[in-house]
């Protein structure tokens, strides 16, 4: 659409940057503030300069942390992005069958973070849990409490439940929008079912798959409830990924200046990396803009 | 190459037809001769994509045969028919290269790589395209696309036929011109059974050999254009070709005249009443507009076109529209005469064979 | 000349191909397995809140052997619990209210107008979207404190604005983008102001993209927790929070902790009901 150039449409925008100032940017600049200061205790605060950030960056304990949530959102995009689509590939097109699979898919993206967190909790256990009981039927020895892979495999394995069906609804609706004279084109072609998935449907999905990246990449390096209803970040630091870490930090420790500086490195390098994401996808596309 | 045959074929949507209604295709027997270049034609709805659709095996039909040649291939799948269809907007591989394009469906039928070349090659030529093959098929034009989906088509050398849906709606004006005259030069030189389903009669005129002109699920008329011109089978057809249509009027008719509002035509063959609705139809072209004739006109307007002039007048309530010849003055009182032979008889829009005068 | 071996390769497997459209057993099979995984936990998650606690922790059953209903009795008549569920309702409606009443002029903003900074002022509200809730737990502890809205309603649905106010904006102003721009000039034109024009003539047409957006902000404010728990204390508190201290003397109340979790799918169960039809358009958001 043309848009007109009108600069009293700051009007129309000012209610809601008025709320996010408020309710984003404010708390910011506390974090910004106690990032550089230290304190004596009493309220006291003198200037730190940017100790605390070295000090962060320096820190073991937050490079672990860091290392969990890289590998841990590695794995949940290689797993989520292929099954979401996967699935999607082969959900119902249309009529009461598609409509049964919508509802039951987005079930789990409806439950709140810390039931998700608890069903899991409940089902992964030995003796009274249905997945712990059956593996230990089978002869599995498996304790998510005790052996830290198991810990991880039953926090990717909830993820993967909790998830997978956001990034399958996406690439539904994406393929929803391919009209049907590619597929009659491919079938004239007599191509296979891998080379219509390669030529004609994979590159229609790239903007939905765009979206679903950069959400799962978010969020996934956010994680903070589900894990820690589970394990609690255990067993030892197993599990403890860096908003686990950082909650400790603020509201256990009230280490104020380390917390600040460790949530504002935290922020940037979501931001850094949603960021790159973006902009690689979106030039991707732009290089195959018509001339 | 094939000769394609439609036996007893008709369509229907629904479970169970009984009415006539239910069919979106009524019972048709129908041949496509081999390396025949017909237009299919008619209006939107009347069911020429539905057809085209069985041809290519998009569609199963409900009931009837299609035959390719001798075999019988209602129950074969699109990919085991060996068609090619243009669509209505360029259908390309965005990812793939002009040449990745034309390759593709040879590449999936395990040809080797110099035979693939070599024919791609030979088909990049033939549409002008042997310039552009390493291009990326996203970023051409529509026209440019539209040729891609056509070298698709033709690069398979034992095609039984190239199918045409409405290919030209997204080209620009001045383009379709020269899309349409380099289809009839491969025509020409190639001989494929083409098929071209347009509701366009200027593209189906000019393309076709054969124009096969369909209304309401049915085929009225198969003919030459100038048939269809001359000798309209349908009321349809009658006023569907030709700019304006031919002009249709309720008339009684008896022996070799026609009473048209009070107003006696005479005609130039013997016809028994017709039963049903009677209706004489005479094309704009032979309506002779002069001074004194055997009806009298009502002028509406009068329309200048350039190269003539288009009388749009009311006779006995009707319209009716003539040609005038450029320059030629309208009279005061104008009166209408038809040329006998041109006037045509029609029976609940069916037209009527006349006997011997 | 024709190539004879070609068709009769292509043909067995193209009339494979036509017999599995007859039935897409595939398919089935596959949507089967995924549905099954996504259900047993949530079956077992029924199934236990229908034991009694003796049954959960001493014996292990498929199905309840002693089906009681007392969990979901207890949560119903106890305040403690089912205030729970209505503090968490009230103030999901209060943030989607909120977050819908400022998103709304904002995305006509963004789509209909430019205007000096209007790009990165988008991009800024986007990674308002990306910001981690465990960075804003203290921040906003210390905020609300201080401004004595500490476990109040108002405080949690202001929270959760941080995120759900980017992704209403986004979400709008793709499906304000479908709308032509004549419309609004043609009712300024008629003579209607800016205000009536909205509310009557406009808001009708993105009927659906508001109930995409609404689906939206309801569903993450109704499933977060960090930010919820920190804000509350005993007045607003949501279920959520309640349902982390079900431990007793007699140690875990696994069966009302059960019951407590499905009576939390309901209310989403039912939003995804009737929004069922939005759902796969909404996914597209205009943007795809």
């Amino acid at each position: 659409m043309d848009r007109t150039p009108n600069n009293r449409a700051w009007f129309l925008v000012l209610p809601m940057l008025a709320l996010v100032l408020f309710s984003a940017v404010i708390p910011l600049m506390t974090v910004v503030n106690y990032s550089v200061q230290d304190t004596f205790g009493d309220n006291e605060f003198f200037w730190a300069g940017l100790a605390w950030f070295e000090e962060t960056i320096a820190s073991e304990r937050m490079r672990e942390a860091l290392w969990r949530n890289v590998l841990f959102s590695a794995i949940i995009l290689a797993i989520q992005i292929p099954l979401g689509i996967f699935v999607a590939l082969n959900m119902p097109k249309r009529g009461f069958w598609a409509s049964f699979c919508l509802v039951l898919m987005a079930l789990p993206l409806l439950i709140p973070f810390n039931v998700v967190g608890t069903i899991w909790q409940i089902f992964g256990r030995v003796d009274i849990g249905l997945l712990g009981h059956a593996l230990d039927v089978l002869g599995v020895d498996y304790n998510y409490v005790s052996d830290p892979l198991d810990a991880w495999i039953t926090i990717v394995a909830m993820d993967v439940w909790h998830w997978t069906s956001l990034v399958a609804l996406l690439c539904y609706a994406g393929l929803q929008s391919i009209p049907q004279a590619y597929y009659q084109a491919a079938r004239i072609d007599q191509a296979g079912r891998w080379a219509v998935f390669r030529h004609i449907e994979l590159p229609k999905l790239k903007g939905v798959l765009l979206i679903a990246v950069l959400l799962r990449f978010m969020d996934s390096f956010m994680i903070y409830t589900e894990p820690f209803v589970v394990t609690g970040g255990g067993p030892g630091n197993a599990t403890t990924f860096l908003s686990i870490d950082l909650v400790k930090m603020a509201t256990g420790q009230f280490d104020l200046g380390p917390a600040a500086a460790f949530s504002l490195m935290y922020f940037l390098v979501i931001l850094l990396v949603s960021w790159v994401f973006y902009t690689v996808m979106t030039n991707l596309d732009r290089e195959e803009e018509p001339r | 190459m094939a000769r394609i045959t439609l036996s007893r074929l008709a369509h229907s949507y629904h479970a169970d037809p009984k009415a006539d209604a239910d069919f979106a295709l009524k019972e048709m027997d129908h041949t496509w001769e081999d390396g025949g270049a017909y237009a299919l034609l008619g209006a939107s709805g009347c069911g020429k994509t539905t057809l085209l659709n069985i041809i290519s095996g998009l569609v199963r039909p409900s009931h009837g045969r299609v035959l390719f040649g001798e075999a019988d291939v209602t129950d074969q799948p699109t990919a085991a028919r060996n068609i090619a269809q243009v669509f209505q907007f360029p259908v390309v591989y965005d990812t793939m290269t002009v040449r990745d394009n034309l390759a593709f469906p040879l590449r999936n039928r395990g040809m080797g790589a110099a035979q693939v070349r070599a024919r791609v090659d030979q088909v990049a030529a033939m549409i002008g395209m042997a310039d552009r093959l390493g291009r990326k098929a996203r970023g051409l034009t529509a026209d440019a696309k539209q040729k891609i989906s056509l070298g698709r088509g033709m690069v398979r050398e034992d095609v039984n036929a190239i199918l045409f849906d409405e290919p030209l709606t997204v080209i620009d004006p001045q383009m379709k011109w020269a899309l349409r005259t380099q289809l009839k030069a491969l025509h020409r030189e190639f001989g494929h059974t083409m098929i071209y389903v347009t509701h366009d009669q200027t593209e189906a005129l000019t393309f076709a050999d054969r124009v096969v002109v369909m209304h309401d699920g049915r085929v009225v008329q198969t003919g030459t254009p100038q048939d269809l011109f001359e000798t309209p089978a349908h009321t349809f057809v009658g006023y569907f070709i030709g700019s304006p249509g031919m002009n249709l009027f309720d008339a009684a008719v008896q022996g070799n005249r026609a009473v048209v509002g009070g107003h006696a035509v005479t005609l130039d063959a013997h016809y028994a009443p017709p039963r049903g609705r009677t209706q004489i139809g005479v094309r704009p072209e032979y309506v002779a507009v002069a001074a004194t004739g055997d009806l009298p006109l009502t002028v509406t307007r009068v329309e200048d076109v350039g190269r003539h002039r288009i009388l749009r007048a009311a006779l006995a309530g009707a319209p009716l529209n003539a040609i005038l010849p450029e320059g030629a003055p309208v009279p005061a009182e104008p009166r209408a005469t038809f040329r006998p032979d041109r006037t045509l008889v029609y029976s609940d829009d069916w037209r009527v064979e006349g006997g011997a005068a | 000349m024709t190539d004879a071996a070609a068709p009769a390769r292509a043909l067995p497997a193209a009339r494979a191909a036509a017999r599995a459209e007859r039935f897409p057993w595939g398919r089935v099979a596959v949507m089967t397995l995924y549905l099954l995984f996504l259900l047993v936990p949530i079956y077992w998650l029924v199934t236990m809140s229908l034991k009694t606690n003796r049954e959960i922790t001493s014996t292990f059953t498929l199905f309840p052997r002693d089906l009681t209903f007392d969990n979901y009795r207890t949560i119903l008549t106890d305040p403690s619990w089912y205030m729970g569920y209505v503090n968490s309702i009230l103030y999901v409606t209060m943030n989607v209210a909120i977050s819908l009443a400022v998103a709304l002029p904002a995305a006509y903003a963004f789509s209909r107008y430019r205007f000096m900074g209007d790009k990165h002022l988008f991009f800024w509200l986007l990674s308002n979207r990306m910001a981690p809730p465990a960075v804003f737990a203290l921040p906003f502890f210390q905020l609300y404190s201080s401004v004595g809205l500490f476990d109040t309603h108002i405080a949690v649905a202001l929270a959760h604005t941080l995120f759900n106010v980017p992704l209403a904006v986004w979400i709008l102003e793709g499906f304000m983008r479908g709308v032509p721009k004549e419309i609004d000039e043609t009712a300024y034109v008629d003579g209607y102001g800016f205000p009536r024009f909205f509310v009557t003539i406009f808001m009708p047409l993105i009927a659906s993209g508001i109930g995409v957006a609404a689906f939206f902000t309801f569903m993450f404010s109704w499933v977060e927790l960090l930010l919820s728990r920190t804000l509350t204390s005993v007045n607003a508190k949501p279920i959520a929070a309640t349902m982390t201290r079900t431990v007793s003397a007699s140690g875990m109340d696994w069966g009302v902790l059960a019951a407590a979790g499905v009576l939390t799918i309901i209310p989403g169960a039912l939003v995804i009901w009737f929004v069922r039809n939005y759902i796969a358009k909404g996914f597209a958001l205009g943007r795809v």
